[in-house]
């Protein structure tokens, strides 16, 4: 909690922080209280969190690239429905074992791909997701093709499950939290600043001792932990899942969340997820087009802050440093 | 005297280009040492291969007792023996603070368990690095800059911040490369006070320069060389005599330009 404690103590000095979690907070209070249809949108925004904190990991600290995170998400994800669907397991250990296979997945496939760089690492990326995309399509035997699994167990151990639409966003909202508390932990550690050394100058990292393919290799691994959670998340919260839940639409919209809210920064996933996941619904009334209100806001976000959301209270300090020292001069 | 590094006959080409031609060269565990000649005459290669970032084609290089030839550069950085770069390669977008606890990395240990659940030792750890990085931040007059990102400083300041960061990692032999290029005057006379003082203090040093009267003045050995060939050694008062220095590296005939 003393994570929590400094993060109050940080934002208290700068009001737009303030303002833009009070407005976060007040909308999960207000949903959490009403409910309705925004229940389901908070509940996918956390999921998203969790899957984009973990990207961020990997892109935004080590400097990587990634388009295929959505398969790790979707090897946990099947692995979590087919147990629990197919063989009656428990929740709990259906996605222990999802999350386990897609970090061999992740082991198998990082070792050799983390030795290409820029594009390159993108399009090998890419086909990962690709694959497993593929093979969920094709395996019918298993996952049921384009039909997709459905009667999925909820969260929960034994005879104890959350199924109430409440309890669920209660629980994804914990998750969501730890692992933005994980995240930030790991920045502020020596494993986080060897990650973002690696971005820096590989050069440098390898002239002061640190093992950069070993670094690299751990950051993938974190990253695809992060991405297999959620993914067991979304199919134990939602009940259903299909191909189609973890196609490549899963890495656009990661990638979003990633951008508009700061990436590289720690509470960017955050609100990078909840933004991205709410602007659509704020423009239902514009009808046919809503689309483009959603395209124009994005991009009016990706210009007026550049490094993403989290950016705004950075801007604002500067702003009124820059007002102070004009005001000093006149 | 003891030699800490040792290279024998190292040969490096570059296609038709020898870069550096059986080169030999012997640096002693104290004091500083330099590495002089004009643009283009391989001081950056030699570089590159004692810190492992390039393999020599042919001749051997040894470090600290043990042949080092051919092994990557974090595996030599761990012996002891930590460079700079001529391009300043700092990590942007960690702060001046971060980039030195970086240096730590060697002398520290923990992964992801600790950075997760750090424990009393994890704790200890992590502030035994954050009063030394002071310390050192202190030591090069960039500890008011601590906070601050890497990536803003001024040129001078992000130069003196890479040698801090290389201390942290507590290196038996230092390798700078054009150390003061870009530097002011008053920077420059800065940076021999440090390169004094990390000499005195155990370390020892070997530097790449252009900067004569920097060599000169803070230099107890120096090698010269010229289109890859080691043509000079000795102190900084042989090197200015020595004829073929003059001839070669300088450019004249006369001893005046030594003093450039």
């Amino acid at each position: 909690m003393n994570s929590l404690a400094s993060i109050w103590a940080e934002s208290r000095r700068n009001p737009v922080a303030l303002a833009l979690w009070g407005l976060a907070a007040a909308l999960v209070v207000y949903v959490f209280v009403y409910g309705g249809y925004l229940m389901a949108v908070l509940q996918f925004a956390f999921i998203y969190v969790v899957f984009v904190a973990g990207l961020n990991l990997f892109m935004g600290f080590a400097g990587q690239v990634s388009f295929g995170h959505n398969a790790f998400a979707a090897i946990s994800g099947y692995c979590s429905a087919v147990l629990t669907a197919t063989y009656g397991w428990e929740p709990l250990p259906a996605a222990a074992i999802g999350i386990g296979g897609a970090l061999l997945c992740a082991l198998i496939v990082g070792y050799p791909v983390l030795r290409l760089r820029g594009h390159y690492l993108a399009m090998a990326t890419l086909a990962i997701g690709l694959i497993v995309y593929e093979v969920a399509v094709q395996w019918q035997s298993v996952t049921q093709g384009y039909m997709g699994i459905a009667g999925i167990a909820p969260i929960g151990i034994g005879r104890w499950s959350i199924t109430s639409d409440r309890g669920i966003l209660l629980f994804l909202l914990i998750v969501a939290v730890l692992s933005l508390i994980a995240a930030r932990g790991i920045r502020r550690s020596r494993l986080g600043r060897a990650l973002v050394a690696v971005a820096g100058s590989e050069d440098a990292a390898r002239a002061l001792g640190i093992d950069v393919a070993r670094t690299k290799l751990i950051a993938f691994l974190i990253s695809a932990a992060y991405a297999a959670v959620a993914g067991s998340l979304f199919v134990h919260a939602v009940g259903f899942v299909s191909p189609e839940v973890f196609g490549l639409h899963m890495v656009v919209l990661a990638f979003t969340m990633l951008y508009v809210g700061g990436i590289g920064t720690v509470a960017g996933p955050a609100l990078g997820a909840l933004i991205v996941a709410l602007l659509p619904e704020t423009f239902r009334g514009f009808k046919d087009y809503q689309d483009l209100a959603y395209g124009a806001a994005l991009i009016l976000i990706l210009i007026y802050t550049p490094r993403g959301l989290t950016s705004l209270p950075e801007l604002w300090t500067r702003r009124r440093r820059a007002a102070a020292t004009r005001g000093d001069g006149a | 005297m003891t030699n800490l590094l040792r290279l024998d006959a190292v040969t490096k080409r570059f296609g038709g280009l020898v870069a550096t031609d059986t080169v030999s060269l012997d640096v002693p565990a104290q004091g500083i040492s330099a590495v002089i000649g004009p643009n283009g005459a391989g001081k950056t290669t030699l570089f590159n291969i004692i810190s492992g970032f390039l393999t020599p084609d042919a001749g051997r290089v040894e470090f600290d007792g043990a042949d080092i030839t051919g092994w990557p550069p974090e595996a030599i950085a761990k012996r002891g023996l930590i460079r700079t770069f001529q391009l300043v390669q700092l990590f942007d977008d960690l702060t001046v603070l971060e980039n030195v606890k970086v240096g730590f990395h060697l002398h520290t240990s923990g992964g992801l368990l600790s950075a997760l659940l750090p424990g009393v030792r994890a704790r200890r750890e992590e502030r035994m690095v954050e009063s030394r990085a002071r310390d050192l931040l202190q030591r090069t007059g960039l500890l008011a800059q601590a906070e601050t990102l890497a990536a803003v400083l001024p040129y001078g300041q992000k130069r003196l911040l890479e040698i801090t960061r290389a201390l942290a990692a507590q290196p038996k032999l230092l390798l700078l490369d054009e150390p003061a290029a870009g530097l002011n005057r008053q920077e420059t006379e800065t940076l021999a006070a440090l390169l004094r003082g990390i000499a005195a203090g155990g370390t020892a040093i070997l530097l790449i320069e252009h900067d004569m009267s920097l060599v000169m003045s803070v230099t107890d050995h120096i090698a010269v060389l010229d289109f890859g060939r080691l043509i000079a050694r000795g102190t900084p008062d042989q090197v200015r005599r020595n004829p073929d220095v003059i001839a070669a590296y300088l450019g004249t005939r006369g001893g005046e330009a030594a003093h450039a």
